[in-house]
């Protein structure tokens, strides 16, 4: 990863340096390793610009609002962000001209908090080796298997293809495990409908309402949101009952279906590690099966499963069941 | 001491679009058939019209059940409204149901202005499934409930 960071610095250095772009928007280092936060660089201030495995946040979002102010901005993005930035060129969000994509290497990112569970604490800093993963920390090193510490978003990595991009920095041929994807989602299909109901209420009783699944959401820019919404009766607010823990997800992973690229950024900030993914990947799975194959992001041109039919579809009582 | 018993009495809101599944009620009606007086109806311009909210929103009221009635695809009034119901249907109840919500308490059927027998019927079978499934505890709203 050292490599592609340097060869990354150089690339937005240089398109810096000769006008091509006036802003870079990248990582930034924090004050620990393990705290990288997306940033917008210039052309006198590329310090803390790193990449490495703690970069798991896409970037595509931040451009809605960035390619609003003009001038042209160069953004790094990882395999999967190419497809939420598909997205949102398709929804008519970015202004492809103000933007030059490169696509970058990634060999799944890795999420501390999985570390700190393993009892691996005082994290200095990470470095890749294959398969394993060197930890310094504060009490000297460990060494795990890099595939433990994956963040579960990369754990069912979809794809390495750049779905678009300018140009691409990559070394290494790059892992994925796309066939792994849907394997969570099975099962909990194949449980009893009194044990799928457990599970979710168990998850979903630990959220706060923090609204970070749907603000890190490439899929979510609408400028009014319904949960900012006083009169929609859904207002962002702590859940009071059960109902509306069940209410909030429904809606948001509805909004966002057939738009849901599976970045699995949701998942990634949540704060009570809720398997957010979960749900909208059932969509997802839904869509391909009654549908056809379907990536949203894959292409610009494409026609969300949701506002499109066939005469032929299947009923819904085909497919849930519905009669006894 | 004083026993308590409750009875529970089933709630079905049943959304019918106005030119086939409404007519068609109203056939039941003058031919003399019979539906549950557990199924109220919320009358709806076309199937389509019904977002997906207000089938949640009529659970968290205390329905039981939920049933959407509306033309025969293709027969839609605006042409292709009950196409889309049919997609946007079948994946919302197919989330429900992974939620954990029992799926025989959704329910999608095409019923023309002309089949009145089959309306009725349609009601009292989903009635009978209601009944028979109890109240709805898994998706319901403690503060709604009397
Ligand atoms: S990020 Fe997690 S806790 Fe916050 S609103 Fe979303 S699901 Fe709830
Ligand atoms: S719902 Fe989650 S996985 Fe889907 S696009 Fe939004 S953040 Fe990514
Ligand atoms: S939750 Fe719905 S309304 Fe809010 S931003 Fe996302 S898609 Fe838009
Ligand atoms: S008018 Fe009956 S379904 Fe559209």
């Amino acid at each position: 990863m050292q490599k592609i960071e340097e060869l990354m610095y150089k690339r937005a250095s240089e398109m810096l340096e000769s006008g091509e772009v006036d802003r870079v928007i990248a990582w930034k280092k924090g004050e620990t390793c393990y705290d990288v936060s997306p940033a917008t660089f210039t052309k006198d201030n590329l310090e803390g610009f790193v990449y490495d495995a703690f970069c798991g946040a896409n970037l595509s979002k931040y451009l809605v609002e960035e390619s609003k102010k003009g001038g042209k901005i160069l953004v790094f993005l990882k395999p999967c962000d190419t497809y939420s930035f598909n997205q949102l060129l398709s929804e008519h969000r970015i202004k492809r001209e103000n933007v030059y994509v490169i696509g970058i290497e990634c060999q799944g990112k890795i999420d501390a908090n999985k570390l700190q569970k393993k009892g691996i604490d005082g994290i200095l800093s990470v470095e890749e080796k294959g398969d394993k993963l060197t930890v310094k920390t504060l009490y000297g090193d460990k060494e795990i298997a890099f595939e433990e510490a994956l963040s579960v978003k990369c754990e069912t990595c979809k794809s390495k293809e750049f779905a678009v991009s300018d140009e691409t920095i990559v070394l290494n041929e790059m892992r994925d495990n796309r066939e792994k994807r849907f394997e969570a989602v099975e099962r909990l299909e194949k449980m009893t409908e009194e044990e799928r109901y457990a599970f979710w209420q168990a998850e979903l009783s630990k959220c706060i309402r923090c609204n970070a699944c749907r603000n890190v959401c490439p899929a979510c820019t609408c400028t009014h949101c319904v949960f900012d919404n006083d009169k929609s009766g859904i207002a962002g607010k702590a859940n009071a009952d059960s109902f509306e823990e069940k209410l909030f997800h429904i809606i948001r992973s509805y909004h966002v279906a057939g738009r849901c690229t599976d970045c699995g950024e949701c998942s990634r900030v949540c704060p009570q590690n809720i398997p957010l993914h979960l749900i909208n990947r059932k969509y997802i799975k839904d869509m391909n099966e009654f549908y056809g194959e379907y990536q949203a992001g894959a292409a610009v041109t494409a026609l969300n499963p949701i506002v499109d039919f066939t005469k032929e579809d299947v009923e819904a009582a085909t497919v849930v069941g519905g009669k006894k | 001491m004083q026993e308590i018993t409750t009875t529970h009495k089933p709630l079905i809101v049943a959304f019918c679009c106005n030119w086939c599944s409404y007519a068609g009620a109203d056939l039941a009606g003058s031919s003399r058939l019979s539906y549950p007086a557990e199924v109220k109806i919320i009358r709806v311009p076309c199937s389509c019209r019904v977002n997906p909210i207000f089938v949640l929103k009529a659970f968290q009221r205390g329905a039981d059940g939920v049933i959407l009635c509306g033309c025969h695809p293709g027969d839609c009034h605006y042409s292709t409204g009950n196409y889309h119901t049919r997609r946007r249907m079948a994946l919302m109840f197919s989330m429900l149901n992974y939620f954990g919500i029992e799926k025989e308490r959704t329910r999608i059927e095409w019923v023309s202005a002309a089949e009145g027998a089959k309306f009725s019927q349609v009601m009292n079978d989903f009635a009978k499934t209601i009944n028979e499934l109890g109240e709805n505890r898994r998706l319901e709203d403690l503060r709604c409930k009397k």
